[in-house]
């Protein structure tokens, strides 16, 4: 197989060349910039949601200061190292998937951690990363739009983990897992026609899946499609954080005066539901803000992958830049009565969660990727 | 042909292609996300607001403290006292199976008390708490308290309770309270008993209800997920309820009690110049502090079986035969329509036969009380003398008197359960019986038998008519309301009949009543006491031995034994007490028990009133 090296070009007016210490440091100023507003934001909703703790501040800053450090750390790593890792990665983390599945620590009547002693952790997390790796590591040697036997070969690696994860049973991160991996395979070319005979096939998927999950699982679906028919059980949620957010109005009630937070109307207001309160509290403007700031990591995400140099490194960051997105998405869709109740939290806003050292450490591989580029252009 | 060499630029724009969908993908969601929340935030930003506003703010009615109520020298008769209950509010609690079950593991809660809690359940509906476990100790509220946060939607709450101090000896008078009912809530202004839970069941609490209760407060507060208060935003006070005070004399009603001692019987004392009640007894009582939380079962069924029936409130609505102590309000009669001059004099056999007739009346003295005129035959109580004057008088003109001394109907007392008596006519017997009235009839309504009835109410309200000398006053046990602001609200005394007669003829009957303790019928069994009593006895056959004397030493068992009634006023000149007492089975035991009761009233200095100066 042979090459066809790219010509060296002068530098373009988008190249890198009189760009700050961060630069250095492999690090994107506009990227962090976003990041930093971002938490900075979350810190205030966070504390309002926590009750005006300062304690649970706190801690959500040493846990953000460590998931910084993370982000720097990946930072430091080529693509290419990062696409050498993939495969070794992705394995590792089957293994641990299936260790859980044997012998992991059950909390909340699901089987999701992996007991270390000082750290507990979801193996599902690592996933989060190293499918899209291993796929775009993958998909970066063959010829693209990809054939479908490449594509077969995409959807058992997605499976395998989404399944095991399914199993444990965590509904939300599976579907996070093939989200992602989904986006792997539709950015580098998956056919249409392919896309819609996929559809078709989830769609008559629906039926066998519902046999297949568990009475809370069905029961979560099923409130969702009426909350109102279980107001303390099951709807609950739904129902208090709808009028959490309803109840906010334009302008909001004024920080650290939302009523249903403050009260306990919302559960899992600091957690899960937390973008109700920044609802409540701050009303539209502020969810709007919120989402703004969103939308602008997205914003540079997607131009980091649109202008990334490899195949991998445009799969990677494309790919993780909508897996954020969907984070977002299914978390907002959830507290806002459009998507059923599915747990998870609210990147970056949520208090705890491992999966903010995953999210921080795909922002490190955005980085990577946006501060290693070779100083030619195509 | 198959490409097998990458074409990096064309990747490239196929990728920047799909990404530039994705783009527009999450563009769409995106833009789906602020329509849901502008939706929510603007379009239905009231509809939410207001449903935020249900679950923070919720309007809780204050109950009123109820007035109390005192004897005429100011004892508590009636009190309020704090106790402890534990409710549950049904919408706020997911599982009311699992949490009443979490709730007995914790707390003794029984069988009673639940099927009590649904009943009330299904009359309260969901949003309002219901009452699980009343009266908590105080180790039952560190139990719960200890283990609160498991238990959203249940609450201790504090409320004042009705206590009867002196129970006992009261209820016939103040009767009780109870948790408040459906049927009760449909009588009165539902909005003004939301946070009321009792309502008055029985005598004075039920009469003068509206008055006791007082005006319901409201507050509003904010309320957190779990239902608990965290600040009182706005309060409106209740007003509550009027204090009453009652003409009753709580230690005249203990002796009268204990004078009764255990015998089934009622005694009414009165202030002829005003109608208000002294004392108002019915024995056996019972307590009426079992009555204000819901009586259990047990407790109730062995009330109403048992056999001297404690719950037969006797004082009103006993009904007895007169008697004899018809006697003076035949003798009034009689005088009145001048059917028969005070001279009048019988020679008495003992017995009375009708013109004509072969059925012989006896007197309760065998062999007769020879000579005897109108005074006499009051103060000796002779039934063949009185068995002429009725027959001469007519069974009309008879009842009407009786009537105009109250008797045969209500005398308007302020408590509901009253019963009017029997005072009866031929219209009635017809009417009731389908027979015509007989002279024979009217014959034994001479000396207060037949068909004719009394309470002991009314029979000391007729006699203290006779003390007035006419004058009757509508029974009244409150004399006067208290409101809150310390206003004095006076019961007006109601003249409720007037009957004039001479002088001469009033002090005929009066002197012939007080001459029945100096020698007559109460001669023995009332005994000599310091201050001057008219009275008259009466004995009213349960059994008849036909006129057959009982064997030597053979005593008719208690139950068939007479029933004998007293009434009186004392003193003579200046009346300030007007009594009546009736016995069942009592055996002439009556008069020594009014003894009793006249002896405290008078040993209080207060009742003892110098008689006036005659001019």
């Amino acid at each position: 197989m042979s090459y066809r090296h790219p010509p060296l070009h002068n530098v373009a007016s988008s190249a890198p060349q009189n760009r700050s210490w961060l630069y250095a440091w492999h690090l994107d100023s506009n990227l962090m910039q976003a990041l930093l507003f971002l938490m900075g934001f979350g810190l205030i909703i966070l504390y309002s949601a926590g009750n005006e703790s300062v304690h649970t501040v706190e801690g959500q800053c040493v846990r953000l200061g460590f998931a910084a450090l993370v982000l720097i750390g990946v930072a430091q790593i080529p693509p290419n190292r990062l696409k050498s890792m993939a495969p070794g990665l992705f394995f590792m983390g089957l293994l641990l998937l299936m260790a859980v599945m044997a012998t992991g620590h059950v909390g909340k009547g699901a089987r999701r951690w992996l007991d270390f002693g000082v750290i507990r952790f979801q193996p599902s997390e690592i996933m989060k990363l190293a499918l899209p790796m291993y796929l775009a590591a993958l998909l970066h040697e063959k010829i693209l739009p990809p054939p479908f036997k490449t594509i077969a070969l995409c959807f058992v690696i997605i499976l395998i983990p989404v399944g095991l994860t399914a199993l444990q049973p965590d509904l939300g991160t599976a579907l996070m897992l093939f989200l992602t991996g989904f986006c792997v395979i539709f950015l580098a070319g998956l056919p249409y026609r392919y896309l819609a005979l996929f559809s078709a096939l989830a769609a008559g998927a629906v039926p066998l899946l519902w046999h297949f999950m568990h009475a809370y699982q069905r029961q979560r679906v099923l409130t969702f499609l009426n909350p109102e028919t279980d107001p303390l059980g099951h709807g609950y949620h739904i129902i208090q954080s709808k009028i959490a957010i309803g109840s906010g109005g334009l302008f909001g009630k004024g920080w650290l005066m939302g009523t249903q937070s403050h009260l306990n109307f919302l559960p899992e207001h600091a957690t899960d539901f937390i973008f109700a309160v920044a609802g409540e509290e701050l009303g539209l403007v502020g969810a709007l803000v919120l989402l703004l700031m969103y939308v602008w990591v997205i914003w540079r995400g997607c131009r980091i992958a649109y202008t990334a140099q490899d195949t991998f490194s445009r799969l990677l960051a494309g790919s993780l830049t909508i897996a954020f997105f969907f984070n977002i998405f299914v978390n907002i869709g959830m507290v806002c009565g459009l998507l059923p109740v599915v747990g998870i939290p609210l990147p970056l806003v949520s208090y705890g969660g491992t999966s903010m050292v995953t999210l921080m450490a795909a922002f490190g591989v955005l980085m990577s990727i946006q501060t290693h580029r070779r100083l030619w252009s195509q | 042909m198959k490409e097998l060499v990458k074409n990096h630029l064309a990747e490239k724009a196929l990728f920047q292609r799909r990404l530039w969908v994705a783009c527009v993908i999450l563009g769409l969601l995106f833009f789906a996300l602020i329509a849901r929340l502008f939706f929510l935030q603007i379009i239905e930003h009231n509809r939410y607001i207001t449903l935020s506003n249900e679950n923070q703010f919720t309007l809780l009615p204050i109950a009123p403290p109820r007035g109390l109520i005192y004897d005429r020298h100011g004892v508590l008769l009636a009190d309020n006292q704090p106790i402890f209950n534990l409710s549950l509010t049904p919408n706020k609690i997911k599982s009311l199976k699992t949490t009443i079950a979490d709730l007995q593991k914790i707390l003794p809660i029984s069988d009673e008390d639940l099927s009590y809690f649904y009943k009330q359940l299904k009359q309260n509906g969901r949003y309002n708490p219901v009452v699980l476990k009343a009266k908590l100790s105080p180790e039952d509220i560190a139990h719960f308290y200890v283990n609160q946060y498991r238990f959203p939607g249940v609450h201790v709450d504090a409320e004042l309770v009705r206590s009867y101090p002196m129970g006992n000896y009261f209820v016939s008078a103040l009767g009780y309270v109870g948790r408040i009912n459906v049927d009760e809530l449909k009588k009165v202004e539902a909005k003004n008993y939301l946070g009321s839970n009792y309502i008055g069941k029985l005598g004075i609490e039920k009469f003068y209800e509206n008055d006791l209760h007082g005006q319901v407060g409201y507050q509003q507060v904010e309320t957190d997920a779990n239902g608990q208060i965290v600040r009182v935003l706005q309060r409106m006070p209740p007003v509550a309820g009027r204090d009453l005070h009652l003409s009753i004399d709580a230690s005249l009603q203990q002796a009268a009690v204990a004078a009764l001692g255990g015998e089934k019987g009622a005694i009414v004392a009165l202030e002829p110049k005003t109608g208000r009640v002294l004392a108002l007894v019915s024995t056996p009582g019972y307590d009426p502090n079992l009555f204000v939380f819901g009586i259990s079962h047990d407790d109730y069924a062995q009330l109403r079986d048992a056999p001297d029936h404690p719950l037969y409130n006797r004082s009103i609505r006993g009904q007895y035969p007169f008697a004899s102590t018809i006697k003076p309000f035949s003798a009034l009669a009689a005088l009145y329509y001048n059917a028969v001059s005070p001279d009048w004099t019988i020679s008495d056999p003992g017995y009375y036969t009708l013109p004509n007739g072969s059925h012989t009346y006896r007197d309760w003295k065998k062999g007769g009380h020879g000579r005897v005129n109108l005074s006499r035959a009051i103060t000796i109580s002779c039934d063949t003398y009185f068995y002429q004057v009725a027959v001469i008088l007519g069974i009309t003109r008879l009842g009407d008197m009786l009537k105009a001394f109250g008797y045969g109907a209500k005398t308007g007392i302020d408590v509901d359960e009253e019963l009017p008596g029997l005072v009866p006519t031929p219209q009635w017997k017809l009417k009731t019986k389908g027979q015509p009235w007989y002279l024979g009839d009217t014959v034994v309504a001479g000396i207060g038998q037949g068909y004719m009835l009394t309470t002991p109410l009314q029979m000391a309200h007729a006699v203290s008519g006779i003390a007035n000398r006419g004058q009757l006053y509508k029974p009244s046990i409150v004399d006067y309301e208290v409101s809150r602001n310390g206003m004095k609200m006076k019961i007006p005394s109601v003249v409720s009949s007037f009957i004039s007669l001479p002088p001469d003829k009033w002090d005929l009957v009066i002197n012939a009543m007080h001459e029945v303790v100096l020698s007559g019928t109460a001669h023995y069994s009332f005994g000599v006491p310091p201050y001057s009593v008219a009275a008259k006895t009466g004995t009213g056959q349960v059994f008849s031995t036909f006129g057959k004397e009982l064997d030597k030493g053979k005593v008719l068992p208690k139950n068939l034994q007479d029933n004998s009634s007293f009434i009186a006023f004392a003193p003579v000149d200046n009346p300030q007490i007007a009594l009546a007492v009736v016995i069942e089975n009592g055996n002439h035991a009556a008069p020594g028990i009014a003894r009793q009761v006249l002896d405290a009233f008078f040993s209080e200095p207060e009742n003892v009133i110098p008689t006036p100066p005659t001019p």
